[in-house]
C-alpha cells in the first residue's frame, strides 16, 4: 500500500519535473533554432531583448503571449475548438515518459516504450483535425484533411523503421536497447544501422510536419493552417507541442539509433543531451534549406518510395538477425 | 455546385497574394476547379492624375505604378512626351537611362526571386533562406541607385528630354564591384535551387501558359518568353540606344514555372552585361538637350499623340500620351504587363493543387501596383 502511495507521488512530482524541464527546453529551442536560422540566412536572429544574442527573447515572448486575448470565433464548435491545444499538447508531454536520460533516470521505463511512444505520438492527429474543424474555417478544414493524410501514410513506414532497432535488439524497452548498444551503436551497424537511420530521418520529419513537409500549416497557401482561428495561449500550445515532438522525435532518434547515455569522460545525461542536440540541429539545417514539398507529392513519396523502402529494410534486418 | 466543393477566397488579406489581390477559388478537396481573379484594390487614378498634373511633374508619380521597376515606368512615359516634342535625347542621356533601367531590373528580379521562394517555401522554412539572400544583393544594386538619385525605390531620374542626374564620382568602380558579386551570386542560387529535386518537382509541368494562350491575352515579358516567343521589346523596337548593346533574348520551352524562372535568372545576367557595356562605352556630353526645365511646366509638346514601349522586368509597359499644348497631358493611358499577367490565372490554374496557385501566381510575377494602375 505505502510502496503504491510512492509510486504516485513519483508519477506526479517526477512528470511535473520532466514536464517543467521539458517546456523550459522547449523555450530555449525557439530562441536556437531564430538564431540558428538567422545564421543560415546572413542575419543576426534575436539581439536586443536581453542583450547580448537576446537571451530574454523566449521569456519576453511567452510573457507576451500569456497578456493577449483568447478570441473564439463566433461559429466555432465550441468543444472542439477548445479543447484541440489540450489534445496536441498533452500526448505531445507525455512522449517523454519512457525515454531514458540517463542509467536510471527514467520517469517510466515501459516494457513497450518504443510501441508507446509510436502510440502516443499518433494522438496529437486527432487534436489537430478537432482544431480545423472546431476552427469553422475553410482554410483550417484544408489543413486539418492534410494533417490526416499526412499523418497516416506515414505512420505506417516510421512504424515499420523503428521496429528494425527493436528487432535486432530483441527488446521495446528503450532504456534496454541503450544498454545492448554498449558495443556499438545501432547507426554503426553495417548497412541496416544506415539505412534505418535515413528511413526514420525523412519519415520523421514528415511525421514531425516539419518543413520541407510542413504541408498541414503551409502558411504561403493556407495562412496558418489548424492554428489560423487560435491566439494566446491556446496558440501556444500548439506551438509548444510542436517543439516538443521534434524534441522528442531527436530524443528517440539519439537513443535508437546513437547509443543513448552511452559515451566516454563526460556523464551520460550530457552525452544524451549532446546526441538530441545533434540531430535536432540536423532536422533543422534540413528545414532552413529546402522548400515545401506539395501535398500530393508527399503522399505519393510516402506510399510509392518510402512504404516499399521500409519494407525492405525490416525484410533485410529480419534476415540479418536470423 | 458539388457538394464537396467550397469557395475560397485568397486575399485581399493573405500572405502570398503579392499585395491586394483576391483570388476566388472552387476547390474540390485540393484539387483547383476554377479562378477568378479580382482586381481593384489598389487603384489610385494614375491615369486621371495624368491630366491633372504637368508633363516634369507626372514623371515622379508615374514610379509609383510599378513600384518594383520605377525607372522603366518614368522611361515609357518620357519617351512618349519627346515623340510628340520631337526631341532629340543626347547619347549620354540614352545610355544613362540604360543603365538606371537595366539595374532596376535585376533589383526587381532579385526581388521576384525572393518572394517566389517564399511562396514555395514558406516564411517558415528553406523559402526565406533564398528570400534573405536575395534581399542581400538588391541591396547592394539599391546602394548604388540610392547614391546616384538619393531614392532607394521611386527615383525620379528621368524627365522629358533627358536625364536629371548624372553619375556620381566612383561609380563605374563600386558599379563594377558589385555587379560581378550578383553575377557570382547568381549562379550560386541557381545551384541552390535547381539542383534541389523538390524545386524542381514543385515547378516542372506547372502552370503551363503555351505559346497560343500568351498571345491571345497579350501577355509579355519573361511569361511570353518562357513559352518559347522570342519577344523583348529592347530588340524588337530598340529605344535608347539598345542597338548599341550586345545581349541575348533567352527563351524557354515549354512555358511552365520552371522556364520562367530560368529566363529570369539568365535576365539578370543580361542585364548585367548590357549595365557593363553601357559603364563602358559612356561618351562624354549633355545629359539634357538644354539648359534644365526650370519650371514645371516649362515642358510643353506640340498638339499631337503618341505612343511608346519599353520592356519592363514583368514585360511590356505602354504609355499613350495625347497632348494638347498645354503644358498638361490632355489624356494619357497606360498598357501594364501585370494586368494580363493577372488575368491569365484563370487559364492556367484550374486543374492544379491549392499549393499550385501560389507559385503559379508568384512565376507570373505581378505587382497590384502595376495591375490597378
Amino acid at each position: 500500500m505505502i510502496a503504491d502511495i510512492w509510486t504516485w507521488i513519483w508519477a506526479f512530482v517526477g512528470g511535473a519535473i520532466l514536464a517543467f524541464i521539458a517546456i523550459l527546453i522547449i523555450a530555449y529551442l525557439t530562441w536556437i533554432e531564430r538564431k540558428f536560422a538567422g545564421r543560415a540566412q546572413s542575419r543576426i536572429g534575436p539581439y536586443w531583448v536581453g542583450r547580448p544574442h537576446g537571451w530574454l527573447q523566449p521569456i519576453a515572448d511567452v510573457i507576451k503571449i500569456m497578456l493577449k486575448e483568447d478570441i473564439v470565433p463566433e461559429d466555432a464548435d465550441k468543444i472542439s475548438f477548445n479543447l484541440a491545444p489540450m489534445f496536441v499538447f498533452v500526448p505531445a508531454m507525455m512522449l517523454f515518459a519512457p525515454i531514458p536520460i540517463s542509467e536510471g533516470l527514467v520517469l517510466s521505463d515501459l516494457t513497450l516504450g518504443l510501441l508507446y511512444f509510436l502510440a502516443v505520438s499518433s494522438l496529437s492527429a486527432i487534436g489537430i483535425f478537432m482544431a480545423g474543424w472546431g476552427s469553422n474555417s475553410k482554410y483550417a478544414m484544408l489543413s486539418g484533411m492534410r494533417t490526416v493524410a499526412q499523418m497516416i501514410s506515414y505512420e505506417v513506414p516510421l512504424v515499420l523503421t523503428l521496429i528494425v532497432p527493436a528487432l535486432s535488439y530483441g527488446s521495446f524497452k528503450l532504456s534496454e536497447i541503450v544498454e545492448l548498444q554498449k558495443g556499438g551503436w545501432f547507426l554503426t551497424k553495417p548497412f541496416i544501422g544506415q539505412t534505418t537511420f535515413l528511413l526514420f530521418l525523412l519519415a520523421g520529419l514528415a511525421e514531425l510536419k516539419k518543413p520541407p513537409f510542413d504541408v498541414p500549416e503551409a502558411e504561403s497557401e493556407l495562412v496558418a493552417g489548424f492554428s489560423v482561428e487560435y491566439s494566446g495561449m491556446k496558440f501556444a500550445f500548439f506551438y509548444a507541442a510542436e517543439y516538443a515532438h521534434l524534441l522528442a522525435v531527436s530524443a528517440l532518434g539519439a537513443v535508437l539509433f546513437l547509443g543513448g547515455w552511452d559515451g566516454p569522460f563526460i556523464p551520460g545525461f550530457l552525452w544524451f543531451f549532446l546526441k538530441t542536440f545533434f540531430l535536432l540541429f540536423l532536422i533543422l539545417w534540413i528545414r532552413w534549406s529546402f522548400i515545401r514539398v506539395r501535398i500530393d507529392q508527399i503522399i505519393g513519396f510516402g506510399w510509392k518510395f518510402l512504404f516499399p523502402l521500409s519494407i525492405l529494410n525490416l525484410a533485410i534486418a529480419g534476415l540479418i538477425v536470423l | 455546385m458539388r457538394e464537396e466543393e467550397i469557395v475560397l477566397s485568397m486575399g485581399p488579406q493573405h500572405p502570398s497574394t503579392h499585395g491586394v489581390l483576391r483570388l476566388i477559388l472552387r476547390v474540390a478537396g485540393e484539387e483547383v476547379l476554377s479562378v477568378e481573379p479580382e482586381i481593384g484594390y489598389l487603384h489610385r487614378g494614375f491615369e486621371k492624375l495624368g491630366e491633372a498634373s504637368s508633363y516634369i511633374g507626372y514623371t515622379p508619380i508615374v514610379d509609383r505604378q510599378d513600384y518594383l521597376t520605377s525607372a522603366s515606368n518614368e522611361f515609357a512615359f518620357c519617351l512618349a512626351a519627346e515623340r510628340i516634342a520631337g526631341i532629340e535625347v543626347p547619347k549620354r542621356a540614352q545610355y544613362l537611362r540604360v543603365i538606371a533601367a537595366e539595374l532596376n531590373r535585376i533589383a526587381s528580379h532579385l526581388v521576384w526571386l525572393g518572394t517566389w521562394c517564399l511562396d514555395l517555401g514558406g516564411a517558415l522554412g528553406g523559402g526565406t533562406t533564398i528570400y534573405m539572400y536575395c534581399f542581400r544583393e538588391r541591396e547592394r544594386i539599391l546602394d548604388l541607385l540610392e547614391e546616384w538619385t538619393g531614392a532607394r525605390l521611386l527615383y525620379g531620374i528621368l524627365q522629358p528630354g533627358g536625364i536629371r542626374y548624372d553619375l556620381p564620382r566612383g561609380f563605374h568602380e563600386k558599379a563594377k564591384e558589385s555587379l560581378e558579386l550578383v553575377l557570382s551570386r547568381i549562379d550560386e542560387y541557381h545551384d541552390f535551387l535547381s539542383g534541389n529535386p523538390v524545386f524542381v518537382e514543385r515547378t516542372r509541368g506547372v502552370g503551363v501558359a503555351s505559346a497560343e494562350l500568351c498571345k491571345a491575352l497579350g501577355l509579355s515579358g519573361p511569361i511570353i518568353r518562357g513559352a518559347g516567343i522570342p519577344f523583348d521589346v529592347r530588340k524588337a523596337m530598340p529605344y535608347s540606344s539598345y542597338e548599341d548593346f550586345d545581349f541575348t533574348i533567352p527563351t524557354g520551352k515549354d512555358g511552365d514555372c520552371y522556364d520562367r524562372y530560368v529566363v529570369r535568372m539568365e535576365e539578370m545576367r543580361q542585364a548585367i552585361r548590357i549595365t557593363m557595356q553601357a559603364l563602358e562605352g559612356l561618351p562624354e556630353g549633355p545629359i539634357n538637350p538644354r539648359p534644365h526645365y526650370r519650371s514645371p511646366v516649362a515642358f510643353r509638346p506640340p498638339k499631337g499623340e503618341a505612343i511608346s514601349c519599353v520592356e519592363s522586368p514583368r514585360g511590356m509597359i505602354c504609355a499613350y500620351i495625347v497632348s494638347d499644348g498645354t503644358e498638361r497631358p490632355y489624356r494619357v493611358r497606360w498598357r501594364t504587363p501585370s494586368f494580363a499577367a493577372v488575368q491569365a490565372m484563370r487559364y492556367i490554374a484550374p486543374g492544379h493543387k491549392v499549393a499550385d496557385m501560389v507559385s503559379i501566381l508568384g512565376s507570373l510575377d505581378p505587382v497590384l501596383g502595376d495591375v490597378d494602375r
